[in-house]
């Protein structure tokens, strides 16, 4: 659509011009009738709302991981004032990252054919001449470049993050926040600058020329109606095909190409989604069986408690039904786990009352999330466990056997498994 | 009267740029603390590869159909397999690494699931997206024969 192929009534413009110009710098080049300023209008305003969502809960998200509170979660330390409104992450509702999380990335895969369609609706504009009418104007095309390229940059380490394929250049963290901040910069500036004539678009009943309106339009194959409803229709597509890898069951073999769609990776009680399995964090049985195992608590004053499972068994066991959700936009429905509370292994150390921060570390030998931090209030939640059992059963080695925690609200991989080391105390 | 060439423009705009710029900039500065060059390549790249490689690719490809479409004087229909082709092609490019089992090796051994679905299912509902379409096609050309037969050829 971008070009007529056939041969076209001569626009009225330019002088001893080609009969269709080769030029795209020619606003005749452009010929698809379905441009011009209702539907640029109308997919600009759909992605205010939702990349808005997408950065609203991009940040929830971010503050999820508690990244004040320990070095150990903070990928991002050099983060400055963009911390600015962190907050102690709550364990209540349980389902709150779960929720924030299925949104941000569902959302994300459902705007790209509208980010797509948008960014071709305006692409005229790319070859306007002159290339700056004023100072700033031509600041507002620097901006433009901000706004494209950061949109695209955000959608791809996310859709290429979520599928496992790390080739973006550095950390995943680091990146899509700060590359967020970028985008974002020039985002609020792009709707302040545009709504309102957005928005008086959409209210016109007649549409007004613009600069994309084509000079010398085609002749339409579809109305602009239609290609909304085709832009919707690749939404909706995507929708469909990912939003069930947040649910069990049925509803996940919806999701057909979603990373954590389809089957689930068992069958029985450990039978459900794994973020990294036993093998791929490198854990060995011959460290995690009975005789080997064994838990190091520190606490008040460097008091230290050794304990192997049957120890922790011996203590009081709670069950709490919990889910496990990941960045990555991928969730279980709530699962039972059994176990000791974070706050009892907590007084175990002298901690007796109001359990302080603790810091967890796995077994695993590499992974940026195998030392992990828990703030005071995550730790004192009668609903935090050390879990040993899950759905009835021994945790299974890629859950974490022999124990792993498990914490109302707080992002997957907080959920530390294979555990070795509890070290209690204001971080 | 002699006026600059380069206008400055809205004021207000000026300073909302200036502002967002002003913003970029301290992000920006620790987006690029690692890899700058990379990571700039990877900003001004992904945009100037969307805008100028892949919207004039998609856009030649439609151009074509239609063109083909046009030479054998079904125009009206190219949607029937424009949409289809849009659509199956967009989940191609979304799911690219798992689809191409570029992340095969990967993704099993940390997720325990089998990456070997993926083409399959994307060839099935591309063939579910194309056979839907040619459902349509032919419940519209039905359509259309019926209401020829039904009204008298001189009213349209």
């Amino acid at each position: 659509m971008v070009r007529g192929g056939f041969p076209a009534p001569a626009p009225a413009y330019g002088r001893g011009m080609a009969r269709f110009p080769l030029s795209p710098f020619s606003p005749a080049f452009w010929r698809s009738p379905l441009r011009g300023p209702w539907l640029t209008s109308v997919l600009g305003v759909v992605l205010l709302g939702g990349i808005t969502v997408l950065f609203v809960t991009g940040l929830v998200s971010y503050a999820a991981y508690n990244p004040n509170l320990a070095p150990v979660n903070d990928k991002t330390p050099d983060k400055g004032i963009l911390g600015f409104y962190l907050f102690s992450w709550p364990t209540s509702p349980h389902w709150l990252y779960r929720l924030n999380q299925g949104v941000h990335v569902t959302l994300g895969i459902t705007l790209i054919p509208v980010l797509l369609a948008k960014l071709w609706s305006v692409v005229p504009k790319l070859f306007t001449l002159p290339p700056a009418r004023s100072l700033a104007h031509a600041l507002e095309r620097i901006s433009l470049l901000l706004l494209v390229g950061g949109a695209l940059f955000e959608f791809v380490t996310g859709v290429l993050n979520v599928q496992l394929d790390y080739i973006f250049p550095g950390s995943f963290y680091a990146l899509h926040f700060y590359g967020a901040w970028v985008f974002f910069a020039a985002f609020v500036v792009h709707a302040v600058l545009k709504t309102p004539m957005a928005l008086r678009n959409l209210r016109q009943l007649r549409e007004e020329k613009s600069e994309l309106t084509p000079a010398a339009p085609a002749e339409p194959t579809v109305s602009r109606r239609g290609a909304l409803w085709f832009v919707g229709g690749g939404s909706l597509l995507l929708f469909g095909t990912t939003v069930g890898q947040n649910f069990d069951g049925a509803l996940r073999r919806t999701a057909l190409l979603a990373p954590h769609g389809g089957a689930e990776p068992g069958s029985g009680p450990g039978g459900f989604q794994i973020n990294k399995t036993a093998a791929y964090a490198g854990i060995r049985e011959a460290e995690t069986n009975e005789e080997a195992w064994r838990l190091v608590v520190v606490g008040r004053d460097g008091r230290t408690v050794r304990l192997g499972r049957a120890d922790l068994l011996a203590m009081p066991l709670h069950s709490v039904a919990l889910p496990i959700a990941c960045v990555e936009g991928w969730s279980t429905s709530d699962q039972w786990w059994r176990g000791v509370r974070l706050r009892d292994l907590a007084a175990l150390v002298g901690h007796d009352e109001d359990p302080p921060d603790v810091l967890v570390e796995s077994l695993q030998r590499r992974g940026a999330f195998r030392r992990a931090a828990l703030r005071a209030n995550q730790v004192a939640d009668s609903r935090s466990l050390l879990a040993l059992f899950v759905n009835g059963e021994d945790l299974t080695p890629d859950h974490g056997y022999p124990a792993r925690i498990i914490v109302p609200a707080a992002p997957g991989v907080l959920n530390t498994k294979w555990v070795a080391r509890m070290t209690f105390g204001d971080l | 009267m002699r006026r600059p060439r380069l206008t400055l423009g809205s004021p207000l705009q000026l300073l909302l740029l200036v502002s967002s710029f002003a913003l970029a900039g301290y992000a920006g500065v620790r987006l690029m603390e690692g890899d700058w060059f990379e990571v700039a390549l990877w900003f001004v790249g992904a945009a100037i590869l969307h805008d100028l490689v892949l919207l004039p690719l998609y856009g030649a490809a439609d151009q074509a159909l239609l063109g083909g479409f046009e030479a054998a004087g079904q125009r009206r229909w190219v949607s029937y397999v424009r949409v289809p082709a849009a659509l199956s092609l967009l989940l191609l490019l979304v799911w690219f690494p798992l689809i191409s089992g570029r992340v095969a090796d990967r993704y099993a051994s940390a997720t325990g699931l089998s990456a070997e679905g993926f083409l399959a299912r994307w060839l099935l509902i591309t063939a579910v997206l194309f056979g839907g379409s040619a459902v349509l096609l032919v419940l519209r050309w039905r359509r259309l024969r019926r209401a020829a037969k039904e009204r008298p050829p001189a009213v349209h």
